[in-house]
């Protein structure tokens, strides 16, 4: 998916305000911001006309198989523990200083969103993930990090 | 709440922030660990095994052969002790000394020039501590611990906040790999990976000793003066300098002398120090149990309470030679990985062999005594490769003896 103009089109255009947003365009946008969802627009969810469309919606909200809700997938086989990626990984080290931040052993485990299980690299809670929820930004510190390419977005 | 933390004996780091789940002596869950450490931790063995001749025997038996043949031999050779704990080791010295034989371990054709140096305070050491907290410029000379030191630079060397640094990598410390191919760890390092050619390693080493005293660096393959001259900017900007000296680089220099000059050069302009990136979790601390003994990292003779040393009493050398005629391996694999045309030497000999593992050593040993896996099975303590001592315990219950305990059986044998 790449920006709001393009989910614009697919949608009726007929600013119906039904979804309780004042515009299509202002739907499309808390699209983008997965405020809403595509079900949250009556007339292309009921009216066989958007059918179509609202399938291919649907399915480009749809997460891949085997990745977490942001993306993030772990090659298994590919991942050998170094932990690179945990130690650098920024809401870890703001959520656990003393622990992984500095390297040692996860104090705060609930709260960490990647920790080593053993000996490969497991995601959790990724709702701490910079990459998910409003005001997500392209963070990379987990893939850039990581010498044999175990972790990738999609 | 205080958590229960074990030590990892898989590589040199000896990592101690280690959690383990474990059910009646099978260890089902390893956290923080690195998949060398996972690996090393959950090999599960069966019954205690004591072979003489590939034949199961009862352990009083292969304790009075393995006896027998010490006794037998004019000129035994003691050697590996790399994966064994401190007190192990110190005990083989004592064993060593009592049959007058040649001790060596994997040292003498690994690290152990530079753990002598070390030793000897002829260069600058640090901790790997003293790295998390305080390092800047970091430089992994033919190493690459991202495949043999997994949490080297996660746990220590690159990644963690550290005291005096606490924004990290991203700002506040540099990584370098100098290497002849593009390693895990080099890709890691990024735009200051410098590659060389092989053997390269004697001419970049003048090459950076030119640059820091603001000459013109040159080099035979003509690598680019500009890129050079990049690097000793930097390196002359380090507060707080580290080293990690690979097998990569030892095996490329005929001696020490360009590194130490290298290293003299680089303390002049700043503040720099060397790590050895010492492999096996105990190989340092053989060397530093053998230097307070006899003065000597490796390669010793006992002869009558007097001390030879020499690399004509170096593993490789005596077997070549066969001034040696009979053999006690403590934990190593010297059929897998000495070439073939020395190790053969070593099928004509009688050989001990204690290992946790079934190797083509142990195929082909007249004694073979399954060990504990120290760290996993049995506690002791060992030295990590910068020189600290760390102390650990037994992860799981075992009936295998420990090779401390085989080794003093065979002492009182004797």
């Amino acid at each position: 998916m790449t920006n709001a103009m393009e989910l614009y089109q697919m949608l009726p255009k007929t600013n119906c305000k039904e979804c309780g947003k004042t515009s299509c365009m202002a739907f499309a946008v808390a699209l983008m911001a997965r405020e809403l969802k595509p079900e949250d627009c009556p007339p292309l969810k009921n009216e066989p006309k958007y059918k179509e469309n609202y399938e291919k919606m649907s399915s480009l909200f749809k997460t891949s198989e085997g990745a977490t809700e942001t993306g993030l997938i772990v090659h298994e086989d590919l991942c050998f523990g170094c932990g690179n990626c945990v130690v650098a990984c920024p809401p870890n080290v703001a959520n656990d200083p003393y622990g992984v931040g500095s390297g040692n052993a996860p104090k705060n485990i609930s709260k960490l969103i990647l920790i080593i299980e053993d000996g490969i690299v497991k995601a959790q809670n990724v709702g701490e993930c910079r990459r998910f929820g409003k005001n997500k930004i392209l963070c990379n510190g987990c893939i850039v990090t990581c010498p044999v390419e175990a972790i990738e977005f999609v | 709440m205080e958590k229960n933390y074990y030590v990892c004996t898989g590589c040199g780091l000896l990592c101690d922030d280690i959690e383990v789940e474990s059910e009646k002596d099978i260890i089902n869950k390893v956290y923080t660990a690195c998949r060398v450490g996972v690996a090393h931790m959950k090999e599960g063995k069966e019954e205690a095994t004591f072979l003489v001749d590939n034949k199961p025997v009862d352990e009083a038996k292969a304790i009075n052969e393995a006896a027998s043949i010490l006794k037998n031999a004019k000129n035994p050779l003691i050697f590996g002790l790399g994966t064994s704990t401190n007190e192990a080791q110190k005990l083989a010295i004592e064993l060593a000394k009592k049959i007058n034989a040649t001790l060596d371990d994997t040292s003498s054709y690994c690290l152990g020039s530079v753990v002598e140096a070390v030793v000897n305070n002829k260069v600058k050491t640090c901790t790997l501590d003293d790295v998390r907290n305080k390092g800047d410029v970091v430089i992994f000379w033919g190493s690459d611990p991202a495949d043999s030191h997994p949490r080297h630079l996660s746990k220590h060397s690159y990644f963690p906040r550290g005291k005096e640094k606490q924004r990290g990598w991203e700002e506040d410390r540099t990584a370098i790999a100098i290497d002849i191919r593009k390693s895990h760890t080099a890709k890691i390092c990024g735009n200051y990976f410098f590659q060389i050619p092989q053997g390269g390693d004697a001419e970049f080493i003048d090459a950076l000793i030119a640059g820091l005293s603001g000459k013109l660096p040159k080099t035979s393959y003509n690598y680019p003066p500009k890129k050079i001259l990049e690097l000793t900017n930097i390196l002359k900007g380090a507060k707080f300098g580290i080293v990690f000296v690979g097998l990569g680089l030892v095996y490329s220099l005929e001696n020490l002398e360009p590194l130490l000059r290298l290293m003299k050069a680089l303390n002049e302009k700043a503040n720099f120090h060397l790590v050895p990136m010492v492999g096996h979790y105990n190989m340092r601390g053989f060397n530093e149990n053998l230097f307070a003994e006899t003065g000597y990292v490796n390669s010793v003779k006992f002869e009558n309470g007097i001390v030879k040393h020499g690399p004509e009493f170096s593993t490789v050398e005596s077997i070549k030679a066969k001034t040696v005629d009979a053999a006690l391996i403590i934990g190593s694999d010297p059929l897998s990985s000495l070439p073939r045309s020395i190790a053969k030497n070593l099928l004509g000999i009688p050989v001990i062999l204690l290992d946790p593992c079934k190797t083509l050593t142990s195929k082909n040993a007249k004694v073979y005594i399954n060990t504990a896996i120290s760290g996993v099975e049995s506690g002791g303590s060992a030295t990590r490769m910068d020189g600290i001592l760390v102390n650990f315990k037994p992860i799981v219950e075992t009936k295998h003896p420990s090779d401390e305990t085989v080794l003093m059986k065979i002492m009182e044998a004797l």
